[in-house]
């Protein structure tokens, strides 16, 4: 107990306990602890990115190939048979994560780009910019999403580019809010303020002093919101104005192959068809929810109170 | 000690152990601590932060922190020992036998009830009594805590009265249900001086009255001095010394004991200097449309001396601070740096201007980005205003921490993972990297312990001498200006009561707000509380 020495020292000060370790070794502690929920999501992710990611090698055959026999059934040549065109359902599903992810991923990217950084500078400006972004958000969420969005698609034209500019503009109104609301809890911190008083730029202010503090609700967001804009192509596809055939879609593939499930009296499989589109972008946001849960324990305070 | 007491010991922890779970480690908090606590008898806890004074006021009635553990020994209340009980049979205890006031009256109250209710809610929750009777009861008990009206202060809700009051307003909650032991934590901390003087007083009186046995936890041992039977002084988990308050005060055996009694006797001789370096002339200041904040503030700060600006809270200390570094622009007025008037608004000052007046806020909790590392902390200053990068840099950044005490093991470090006092260091680091003429302290250590706030104190004192900083220090704690200061501000209201030298203000005759200030500064004397309440009837 060389501590007690009985003369004060400003080094020896008791503060929470530290143990030096490195990003990994922590990395390492927070995963061995996570819940099995949290690893099942964690590898549905991985399973979907690594089939998006690979697709020409794992798929038999080409997202576009067609084949002799319109809704083939269930066998060793087509696994899941083929729809009206003829085209292996398999590949198509395949390939299908990769365009349903990806532009899902660059959406919602944008999406936080736009809905965060106008946040932040609402939550640090105040005054009137923060009144007129706000008021403008409003009245973009006050108009139903979809069909603002179906709206706006057939006005410009359904090319994929359009899809993810229009989904991210309506869906950053969302972000926008979260962003500034917790922007500016941290905006009136003390250290926001020693910044302001240093001379400080805005751009080091929101990107440095605000930012990282407001990360883990962000995030969290980032997966729902991510689940949501996959939603909203598929819908969008469904409905016909999503992503253009015969680039494949899990959405657009629900409601090309829907008609087959009034054959289930006859052949069952046929009838399962239209739901393995549908169970893909099922257990995706499942999977996603599973981890964002497990990310909003970690970081939220509830962590402790269950202890 | 007489013989009656040593046969009525109501509460007794045996050799007590408890361990904190963090960062994937238990560690010990409380190492092995005997406490005693007889009937009608007030012991205080003192101690620096981290030495375990409320961990070990909580485990008096049994209960762990989340994520705390007792790891040996025991509490015997009576013929029963309270780490051996599960949860719900210490449940029957909690409310009824014991009861707790916490430090923050304000975040312990539920906004959304009526006070009347939530004093009594326990004692309806566990049956003692029926629902009329407990609220007659709260009425004798506000009266005889000396609230203003006592039958209907009950009726609002607590943001309708003030700290002070909400605090005696839990100390009745927590006698409402006639408990054998109260544990009172740091009840006074977020108090002015001049309102803990009352609270202080109601406090002793009712455990008196009441014959109920306290434990009083505090780090401001003139606190504890008025209000304890008994000390007993912590650190690090340990029991250093354990006597009577009188024996305690007079006779400390121990060195660290002394240490920490000799807090109080920090003394610095005033310096004239004729030069000034700021001068602020006559400003008024509103916040929005509000009412005036500040009125025809004028105040002249020389060079490399201390002005320390004193009142209580409202009294437009901390917003003369925002005047001056421009987070604020005055209504009317103009201040003077250096010879030079500065324009008002923060934007439009140069970034010279502003590298020459730096400021170090009361909570460094709040005023350190809690994910930025230490180096850049009070690198970012170097960065911004000097250019410096790479060694030169990081050299600079380990001269600053050896500066403030500290030294390179602490560069990787986060706010989380220091101590309060350390963390305060590093904020007067981050204004040092800037090179400052001027240091506006705001109630730099009011929030820290102590022993922590000597140590602050000297610290600023020899960086004074050794840089010629001129500081202006804003405190309520008589005993700081004391310490460092060379000329005092005392304001009241957004008004200057008084200005000049220090010597000046401590010496009679005062104003009357100056003397109702000075005269509500808790002392040593453990006969200091009866004094001044006798003089003031």
């Amino acid at each position: 107990m060389s501590k007690v020495d009985n003369q004060y020292s400003a080094k020896d000060e008791v503060a929470s306990v530290f143990i030096k370790r490195t990003f990994l070794q922590r990395t390492f502690i927070t995963l061995k602890k996570a819940p099995f929920t949290a690893w099942l999501g964690m590898t549905i992710i991985v399973f979907y990115l690594f089939v998006a990611l690979f697709a020409p090698l794992i798929a038999p055959y080409g997202e576009a190939e067609i084949f002799k026999t319109p809704y083939a059934p269930w066998d060793e040549v087509h696994i899941f048979g083929t729809d009206r065109l003829g085209r292996d359902i398999l590949s198509r599903l395949i390939y299908g994560a990769r365009n349903t992810m990806g532009i899902a991923i660059l959406t919602t990217l944008l999406a936080f780009l736009i809905g965060g950084g106008l946040g932040l500078l609402s939550a640090i400006l105040r005054g009137w910019v923060d009144q007129l972004l706000a008021r403008f958000v409003d009245v973009l969420m006050a108009i139903p999403s979809l069909i603002f969005a179906l709206m706006l698609l057939s006005i410009f034209g359904s090319t994929a580019l359009n899809l993810i500019i229009i989904i991210a503009v309506l869906d950053s109104t969302r972000v926008f809010r979260l962003s500034r609301a917790v922007g500016m809890n941290v905006a009136v911190m003390e250290y926001v303020e020693a910044a302001k008083l240093r001379g400080e730029k805005i751009g080091w202010i929101m990107g440095r002093e605000i930012l990282p503090n407001i990360l883990p609700p962000l995030v969290a967001e980032f997966g729902l919101r991510f689940c949501y804009v996959f939603l909203m192509i598929a819908s969008l596809s469904f409905l016909g104005v999503g992503i253009q055939p015969p680039t494949a879609d899990w959405g657009s593939m629900v409601r090309e192959t829907g008609e087959l499930i009034q054959y289930a009296q006859y052949d069952i499989t046929a009838a399962l068809t239209p739901i393995l589109p549908a169970a893909a972008i099922g257990i995706l946001t499942i999977g996603v929810n599973f981890v964002v849960d497990w990310f909003l324990y970690l970081t939220s305070g509830l962590k402790d109170e269950q202890k | 000690m007489s013989k009656n007491r040593e046969n009525s010991i109501l509460l007794e922890m045996k050799n007590i152990s408890i361990e904190g779970y963090s960062d994937e480690v238990w560690h010990p908090i409380i190492k092995g601590v005997d406490l005693q606590i007889h009937r009608g008898e007030v012991l205080g806890l003192i101690g620096e932060s981290g030495a375990g004074k409320s961990t070990l006021g909580l485990a008096a009635m049994g209960f762990v922190r989340a994520g705390c553990r007792f790891t040996g020994g025991s509490v015997l209340f009576g013929d029963q020992d309270l780490t051996k009980m599960n949860e719900n049979e210490k449940r029957e205890l909690w409310g009824t036998k014991f009861s707790y006031v916490a430090q923050s009256a304000a975040a312990a109250f539920n906004p959304a009830h009526r006070l009347i209710n939530q004093t009594i809610e326990a004692s309806i929750s566990h049956g003692i009594s029926k629902t009329e009777t407990l609220e007659q009861e709260a009425i004798t008990l506000y009266e005889e805590m000396q609230l203003p009206n006592p039958t209907e202060i009950g009726d609002r809700f607590p943001h309708q009265v003030s700290g002070g009051q909400l605090q005696r307003t839990m100390t009745a909650m927590a006698m409402s249900s006639k408990p054998d032991l109260i544990i009172f934590d740091e009840p006074t901390t977020a108090l002015d001086v001049t309102t803990q003087v009352n609270v202080l007083a109601t406090i002793r009186n009712i455990v008196k009255e009441h014959n109920t046995a306290a434990i009083y936890i505090t780090h401001d041992l003139a606190v504890v001095a008025q209000m304890a039977d008994r000390i007993q002084v912590l650190r690090y988990g340990n029991t250093i010394e354990e006597s009577e308050t009188n024996k305690m005060l007079k006779t400390p055996k121990e060195d660290y004991t002394k240490s920490l009694w000799a807090v109080r006797s920090i003394k610095k001789k005033e310096n004239k200097n004729k030069e000034k370096i700021l001068t602020i002339n006559n400003i008024d200041a509103s916040y929005g449309s509000g009412p005036k904040v500040l009125q025809n503030v004028s105040i002249e700060v020389p060079k490399g001396g201390t002005v320390a600006i004193v009142g209580e809270s409202g009294s437009g200390k901390s917003t003369t601070a925002r005047v001056v570094t421009g987070l604020l622009p005055p209504d009317k007025g103009e201040i003077i740096f250096q010879g030079q008037k500065l324009t008002p608004n923060l934007s439009d000052r140069s970034k010279e201007d502003l590298r020459k007046i730096q400021m170090v806020y009361q909570s460094p909790d709040t005023s350190m980005n809690p994910k930025h590392t230490v180096r850049d902390i009070i690198g970012r200053p170097l960065e911004f205003y000097h250019n410096m990068k790479g060694k030169e840099y990081t050299n600079r950044v380990i001269d600053l921490l050896k500066m403030i005490e500290l030294d390179e093991t602490f560069i990787d470090r986060l706010p989380s993972e220091l101590s309060g006092g350390q963390k305060q260091r590093i904020c007067i680091a981050r204004a040092l990297a800037a090179e400052p003429d001027l240091i506006i302290c705001d109630e730099v250590t009011s929030a820290l312990d102590q022993i922590v706030q000597e140590g602050i104190l000297k610290l600023l004192l020899r960086l004074q001498k050794e840089l010629s900083i001129t500081y202006i220090f804003i405190t309520h704690d008589i005993a700081t200006v004391k310490a460092i200061s060379d000329e005092v501000v005392v304001m009241h209201n957004g008004l200057v009561v008084e200005q000049g030298m220090k010597s000046e203000i401590f010496s009679p005759p005062h104003p009357d707000y100056t003397k109702l200030l000075l005269s509500s500064v808790p002392e040593m004397d453990p006969n200091w509380l009866t004094k001044i309440l006798s003089s003031k009837k």
